[in-house]
């Protein structure tokens, strides 16, 4: 069992979050072209290491977080709410960029 | 063996007897016997047969180690088989049965096998039973289907019920700081530091007795009583027969408590077993260790075990397990048991490999009458169902020379000791050799784990406690956030240890064991060399060696051992070995706990589920949801109810219960700009009280869902989608809003299970919201025309949302009241429908008027559809982007030959054809057709079967070309046509008038 | 090399078992090879046989970082149908199912491919009518398949969970009488020794740690024991395919690396003689026993990304979750080990058989959960590859391009979600 420190909720099970995917990854606009989608959608790094990644706590606050994972190993070394404006509110150390 | 109970001593109950069957015969324990001790004081030698050769097997150990004492116990739905007589719990009516055996263990037909041994060598059957013999001739599969019926009449060892289990088990959770695993020395020395430190300890012992190591050592059975007593005041949880069977990710135990497998009569709130999560902070391994055989001719003859057996089944059981014994040792801790032996009786003579050992413990042994030799060791043993003696081998410069003969009616063995290192291999650490003790030891690791006792190769008894008490500091100190280190120092012997696994002289062969479960011989290990089989995981799966229920616990290392010696390397360079969870083998029944039968997954029920079943529906699966399928009349089926059912909703009017829709609260400013991101088609325009019919795609162009949103106010809408993607879609909008558009102010939430959800369809319907609601000015024709909303009151101050919606193709509402008034309003509405000689309708009939229209569902929208393969083109915006707009458009996704939404009717209209058929041209029912069927139904409308489906490039396509419906699994070929999916109503009048 | 056969045994016994050789070699490599194949897995191991047998293609060193046969081939749960029903997968498994008719002889090893018959539970007329798409489609395209009405599947399989109270009360099941299971390691092992019959070079404990290449095309590999080259390279390194494929400098892949946990009972005399496939309500659960009477069985992934070969707990309960609803004796049946292999998931849940950008390197990866069954046919049409330089039509899709093309072969309508393909 992972046991991942929830921001909200606390340290908790992983079998209560669904894994989501690579955070790294960037979407692309709406209107952005074919192959910056297509690599957003179906490419990955697949990073045999640390990688950091979505979870969301399905079964508790339903908050998407982003969770700094070792692949190989399965050790946890950090977590954070995923949405930028909430883990600033969480943690006003956290330096979010003007433009964002 | 002449073995005997002797008259006091040991950890049992003298007054209170309990009487067991072991193959039929009635014999007598005592409380505080093992299975194992039982069978041997009632003198049961043969106790089991090995896997491979049939031979006769005894007790070989005391413990989970055990490799021949495996047997059946319990009688029908209850019959366990494959059960370690050394692990189990004597009770007052146990019964046992031999296995693998016919007619019993004790005359077994099959150890005729025995006589084919010589051809039986490692992975032979990778060799031959692939066609005739004795060239294998022929081809295919059909040789070995037939060698295969008999090969696995013959493997296997114990016979499982075919009963269903009738017994209970738990899931339980528990959390803790430190878990110690084991209550021997170190464990209860770890336990006690840990808990007087004010850490929360959880001690688990797999025994049915608490105190491991010291329940066979006289001189600390004494005061275990106090010691147990003292943990539990500190607040230690003491759980017996609780295996910690796997360590896991985070901290977390898996523990399988027995709760009742020691009891004759288990109460019947009792579970059977209780599978723990535990937990803990930090974990202290002081699991013990497990001595190892040696591997010599015959060494699994049944009275040959590891002298530590002895010792227990002496100290612990009072039982004397021969007269005239035989130990062969490499090591100190033999010596003791010697001594033990002969200061109860027997005759003892200890053989040890080493030329020379320090005073004390030999001097200890002598003066308690055991006639000590050095420099020998056996070469064989003689005796089939039992040994009457020995060859001994005498150490010479070139190895080992045979020498005499000599009786005796016990052979106990200690090749040295392997530390349970299991738990921590679990973790994917490697263990290392240490050659100095001749075992494998924890590697060096930075997991909360800490090892402790001979766990962590420590022999020495005051070492043992001393490295518990050093393991709770360590952990005590982790739980503080701060780093130390466990000085673990192994060893603790007086003289070192020989690394002597095998005795052999040339020209002397027999059979030597080396996994006597699996009858992995020594040969088979060179064979193994041989045949380039040489790393350790090739050694393991061609010789089966450690496969067996033991999991390599005895015959691993000295399997590891040959190898080497056969490679010129040593050990190490071998390789180790990789332990997987579980630490011995658990029920399935306690993993799975409640969740069986009914219980295995959870049952959704509507708000509506009784007044359902109470109004005389069906139910049917949808996903995890109960739904109604039909409400038929008395003399109905379901083919005749639906058909009424669906030409009443186009008749008058029919209601039906839709809560399992998902139901999504969609608020805030830039709910609409999200709303018009999500759906291909425009929502930026609509209307404060009106609803639109919405496709969403996922980011890959397919279509992901389908559903209706309504705009209750300016930044709050009220969000459908399928029943079955319900979950799916609002995972994936809040993974939008939290990730990728973290700037819109949208709050989601799900309303599923908040409002019920009634459909009312047919040419009545608006008469019967008009009788429903409280203001019927506010359901009038104007007031909510199709695909309007209102948010208003039933009658009954019943608050409710309606929309003029349909799915039916008829004029419909669909109305979404709070739960809990789901069935006082359905009471409502289903008496004005009624009076209107309307009609309850399920899932087949509104498949049936889906179908009729034309509309999908999950049966066509299965994830590889694009939006116009669904016939929905018209839905895709061209003005805006949206969620898969830009992968929609990938080249062979927008090819015009794609198999697109069609309608379907038999060209005999009085034919049926089959949802699952694929669409052929009728000269050509090959390969892949052209398309196939989605769905089909009887539509009372067109008056014949019809189908829903998908062919190449759309039905304009196929106008006047014959097709067939090919169906070979089920009906054979059906001639088709193919027509417009919208069959029934293609202007819509009836929904819109 | 002689071939084996009952008589061999029989000689052998009677003298000692001296007269078998090395299985294989254990070669020194040479300073060149024609071709190099990274991974010395089943499709490794079988891409070297084919392009010696089918292409007389000898000159081949396949180079593996571990033992052969470590990594998945010797982690699955050995099923082996060809119940596909997308285009190229469909032709792609019934190959390979046909290759696997004739294994043992082939290779003159006993892979003891059982044709028990592959037994997949259905619960619903929806779920019946789904199936019954794929198992027509099988039929028509000349593969067998059958439904198994309730009365048929109690008479094949009497202690099923028949119960009309089971959450999901099983009505009937979709057959493939000809699939079934082999013994895993055996694969491993007899195209091992047949590629080495051939001459092929099999160099274990040799991780490929650099590729070198030379204006556009690759030259060779560096191993942790030193350089060798070779005028074309395959990798078929399954879940280590990304960190291979980093080496190339050719960006990102559509694959993610999960793991997967099987299981095996302590061994029981003859209990269950089918594969049965259960999946309803989101469960996912596959049993059979092996010929030494473990009742194999697997599930679900672990639903994270992992390249770590261990699983947790949660899968262990469903996992047994599924066991006892399906087959309730299995309550009282213990758990002998559970392990994990590290599956390398594709974006479509379909496989990649296919050039590069670079045009002498060849890709073999993205097997998901069909990797066992796949080895035959994924040895012989990379073999092919290799070997003409152009796909054969089976694996024309099987390209990494597929997707900008707007080709998914998505047998389960997923989407672009690795770890929904199990």
């Amino acid at each position: 069992m992972l046991r991942i420190q929830c921001p909200f909720c606390g340290l908790r099970d992983h079998s209560e979050f669904s894994y989501g995917s690579d955070a790294s990854v960037e979407y692309p606009p709406l209107d952005g072209s074919q192959e910056a989608w297509h690599d957003a959608v179906f490419q990955r790094e697949n990073i045999d290491g640390v990688q950091f990644e979505t979870w969301q706590h399905t079964l508790g606050c339903r908050m998407w977080i982003v969770v700094e994972r070792n692949t190989r190993t399965h050790d946890i070394l950090s977590v954070r709410p995923a949405h930028d404006g909430i883990a600033q509110a969480l943690n006003p150390s956290l330096m979010i960029e003007p433009d964002q | 063996m002449n073995t005997r109970r002797l008259a006091t001593g040991g950890q049992i109950n003298r007054n209170k007897p309990l009487a067991f069957e072991w193959d039929g015969k009635q014999l007598t324990g005592y409380e505080g016997d093992s299975l194992a001790s039982a069978l041997l004081a009632s003198g049961e030698t043969i106790l089991g047969r090995s896997f491979k050769y049939h031979r006769p097997r005894g007790l070989m150990s005391a413990g989970v180690e055990e490799s021949g004492a495996i047997v059946t116990i319990g009688t029908g739905a209850r019959r366990d088989a494959n059960v370690k007589a050394t692990s189990q719990a004597l009770y007052d009516g146990l019964v046992a049965k031999g296995q693998n055996a016919w007619p019993s263990v004790r005359n077994d037909f099959g150890a005729v096998n025995t006589l084919f041994g010589r051809f039986f060598s490692a992975g032979f059957y990778y060799k031959t039973f692939m066609g005739l013999p004795p060239f294998e001739w022929g081809e295919g599969t059909g040789a070995w289907m037939w060698y295969e019926k008999i090969i696995r009449k013959a493997a296997g060892m114990g016979t499982a019920s075919r009963k269903a289990d009738p017994d209970a088990y738990e899931h339980a959770n528990g959390y803790c700081d430190i878990l110690v695993v084991g209550s021997g020395p170190a464990g209860r020395s770890a336990a006690l530091s840990a808990a007087q430190s004010g850490c929360d300890v959880v001690l688990a012992e797999q025994d049915f007795a608490l105190g491991g190591e010291s329940l066979s050592r006289a001189e600390e059975t004494d005061t275990l009583p106090q010691e147990l007593a003292a943990l539990r005041n500190a607040g230690v949880r003491l759980m017996e027969n609780t295996t910690a069977f796997g360590l896991y990710d985070g901290g977390v135990a898996g523990l399988l408590e027995r709760v009742t497998d020691h009891l004759s009569t288990p109460p019947r709130w009792m579970p059977r077993q209780r599978f723990w999560t535990m937990r803990s902070r930090f974990t202290i391994i002081a699991s013990g260790a497990l001595e190892r055989h040696l591997a010599f001719g015959n060494n699994d003859r049944p009275g040959i075990m590891t002298a530590n057996a002895a010792k227990i089944y002496l100290s612990r059981y009072g039982i004397l397990a021969g007269e005239n014994i035989v130990i062969a040792t490499n090591n100190d801790s033999a010596y003791l048991t010697a001594s033990s032996l002969s200061n109860a009786g027997a005759r003892v003579t200890l053989l040890d490999s080493r030329e020379q050992v320090l005073n004390s413990s030999q001097a200890g042994a002598q003066s308690a009458g055991v006639d000590v030799q050095h420099g020998m060791s056996i070469l064989n043993a003689k005796g089939s169902k039992g040994v009457y003696s020995i060859d001994l081998a005498e150490k010479s410069s070139v190895g080992w020379s045979a020498k005499n003969q000599m009786a005796c009616d016990l052979l106990l063995v200690s090749g040295g000791w392997s530390p349970v290192v299991n738990l921590l291999s679990h973790r994917g650490l490697k263990p290392v050799w240490d050659s100095v003790n001749a075992c494998f030891i924890a590697p060096e690791h930075h997991e909360p784990i800490a090892m402790a006792g001979s766990a962590a190769g420590i022999w020495d008894h005051a070492e043992c406690v001393q490295s518990g008490e050093q393991a709770a500091a360590h952990a005590v100190t982790h739980l503080h956030g701060q780093r130390s280190q466990t000085p673990n120092q192994s060893g603790g012997w007086e003289t070192p240890i020989e690394g002597l696994y095998e005795i052999s002289v040339p020209g002397h062969q027999h059979k030597s064991f080396v996994d006597p479960q699996h009858d992995v011989t020594a040969d088979d290990i060179r064979l193994a060399h041989q045949e380039g089989f040489v790393s350790v995981e090739h050694l393991k799966r061609y010789t089966t060696l450690g496969m067996a229920t033991d999991q390599g616990k005895m015959g691993n290392v000295i399997g590891l051992a040959l190898m080497a010696e056969a490679l010129g390397k040593e050990i190490p360079e071998v390789g180790t070995t990789t332990f997987r969870p579980p630490y011995t083998p658990i029920s399935i029944g306690a993993l799975k706990g409640r969740n069986v039968g009914s219980h295995f997954r959870p049952l959704r029920r509507t708000p509506l589920h009784d007044w359902n079943l109470n109004a005389g529906g069906t139910m049917t699966m949808a996903g995890l949801w109960h739904r109604p399928w039909y409400f038929a009349q008395p003399g109905e089926g379901i083919g005749e109810a639906y058909v009424r059912e669906t030409e009443t909703v186009r008749r008058t009017v029919g209601v039906c219960d839709v809560t399992s829709l998902g139901k999504i609260a969609v608020q805030g400013p830039d709910a609409t700009e999200f709303l018009n991101r999500v759906y291909t088609n425009p929502f930026a325009k609509l209307a404060v009280g009106k609803a639109r019919y919405g496709i969403m795609l996922r980011d890959d162009g397919f279509v992901m869902d389908d559903g209706t949103t309504w705009r209750l106010g300016e930044n709050d809408y009220f969000m459908t989608t399928t029943t079955a993607h319900a979950a799916k879609v609002m995972t994936f909008l809040e993974e939008l809003l939290q990730t990728r558009w973290q700037n819109l102010r949208v709050h989601l939430t799900s309303v599923s299970e908040q409002w019920a959800g009634i459909a009312v369809a047919g040419p009545q319907s608006r008469e019967v919201i008009t009788e429903c609601a409280a203001d019927p000015r506010k359901v009038t024709d104007p007031a909510l025309p199709f695909m309007g909303v209102i948010e208003t009151t039933l009658k009954g101050n019943i608050p409710a949302r309606i929309a003029r919606i349909s799915f039916s193709g008829e004029r419909a509402f669909e109305i979404y009241i709070p739960s809990d008034y789901g069935p006082a309003a359905m009471d409502m509405i289903w008496s004005a429908a009624r009076v209107r000689a309307g009609c309850l309708y399920g899932l087949e009939a509104l498949g049936a008027l889906r179908i009729e229209k034309g509309h999908v569902t999950g049966a066509e929208l299965d994830g590889r559809v694009t939006i116009e393969d669904a016939g929905l083109g018209r839905m895709a915006s061209d003005k805006k982007s949206y969620i898969g707009s830009v992968l929609k458009n990938r080249p062979e996704l927008l090819k015009n030959d794609r198999p697109r939404l069609v309608g379907i009717f038999p060209k005999d209209r009085r034919e049926i054809f089959n949802a699952g058929s694929i669409l052929c041209q009728s000269d050509n029912v090959s390969g892949y057709g052209n398309g196939w069927v989605t769905a089909v139904t009887h539509s009372p409308a067109l008056g014949h079967w019809i189908g829903l489906g998908f062919i190449e490039g759309g039905h304009s396509n196929w106008a006047d070309r014959d097709v067939v419906c090919a169906d070979p699994l089920r009906k054979g070929n059906t001639p088709v046509e193919i027509v417009s999916p919208h069959m029934f109503d293609p202007s819509g009048d009836r929904m819109y008038g | 090399m002689k071939p084996y056969s009952a008589w061999k045994v029989f000689v052998n016994g009677m003298n000692g078992q001296k007269g078998w050789t090395r299985a294989w070699r254990d070669p020194e490599p040479k300073k060149e090879y024609d071709v190099i194949i990274v991974g010395a897995g089943l499709h490794g191991l079988a891409t070297a046989y084919y392009l010696a047998k089918n292409h007389g293609v000898t000159n081949i060193a396949v180079v593996e970082k571990g033992w052969l046969g470590g990594g998945n081939g010797g982690r699955n749960t050995t099923i082996v149908r060809s119940n596909y029903m997308m285009p190229g997968n469909r032709e792609f498994y019934e190959h390979s199912l046909k290759l696997w008719e004739n294994l043992s002889h082939d290779l003159n090893y006993n892979v003891m491919f059982s044709q028990r018959a592959h037994v997949s539970l259905l619960h619903s007329p929806a779920a019946r009518d789904a199936a019954a798409r794929r198992y027509n489609t099988m039929r028509l395209t000349g593969t067998d398949g059958e439904l198994w009405d309730l009365p048929t599947l109690r008479r094949n399989i009497p202690h099923l969970n028949f119960d009309a109270d089971a959450r999901f009360p099983i009505t009937g099941a979709m057959v493939q009488p000809r699939a079934g299971t082999a013994r895993h390691d055996a694969v491993a092992w007899g195209y091992a020794r047949g590629a080495d019959q051939y001459g092929v070079d099999i160099l274990q404990n040799r991780e490929v740690i650099a590729v070198h290449r030379d204006s556009g095309k690759i030259t060779g590999v560096e191993t942790t024991r030193g350089l060798i080259k070779a005028k074309k390279v395959g990798f078929a390194v399954a879940g280590n395919t990304s960190r291979l494929w980093r080496m190339t400098d050719l960006g990102q892949l559509p694959i993610e690396s999960h793991k997967l946990q099987a299981f095996v009972s302590e061994p029981l005399k003859p209990l269950l003689d089918h594969v049965v496939v259960f999946g309803v309500g989101g469960a996912h659960f596959y049993i059979s026993q092996s010929d030494k009477g473990g009742m194999v069985f697997g599930g679900d992934l672990d639903w994270y990304k992992s390249y770590a070969q261990r699983g947790n707990l949660p899968i262990v309960q469903d996992v047994a979750e599924c066991a006892t609803s399906v087959l309730p004796c299995l309550g009282r049946v213990r758990l002998l080990r559970h392990w994990s292999g590290v599956m390398d998931m594709s974006m479509d849940g379909s496989a990649f058989i296919c050039k590069t950008p670079i045009s002498n390197l060849y890709l073999n990866a993205g097997w998901n959960y069909g990797g066992f069954k796949a080895s035959p046919a994924s040895g012989w049409f990379f073999a092919d590859l290799i070997a003409n330089d152009r796909p054969d039509p089976v694996i024309q899709n099987f390209t990494l391009d597929r997707f900008s093309r707007g080709i998914n072969i998505d047998e389960r309508g997923a989407g672009p979600d690795p770890k929904l393909h199990g």
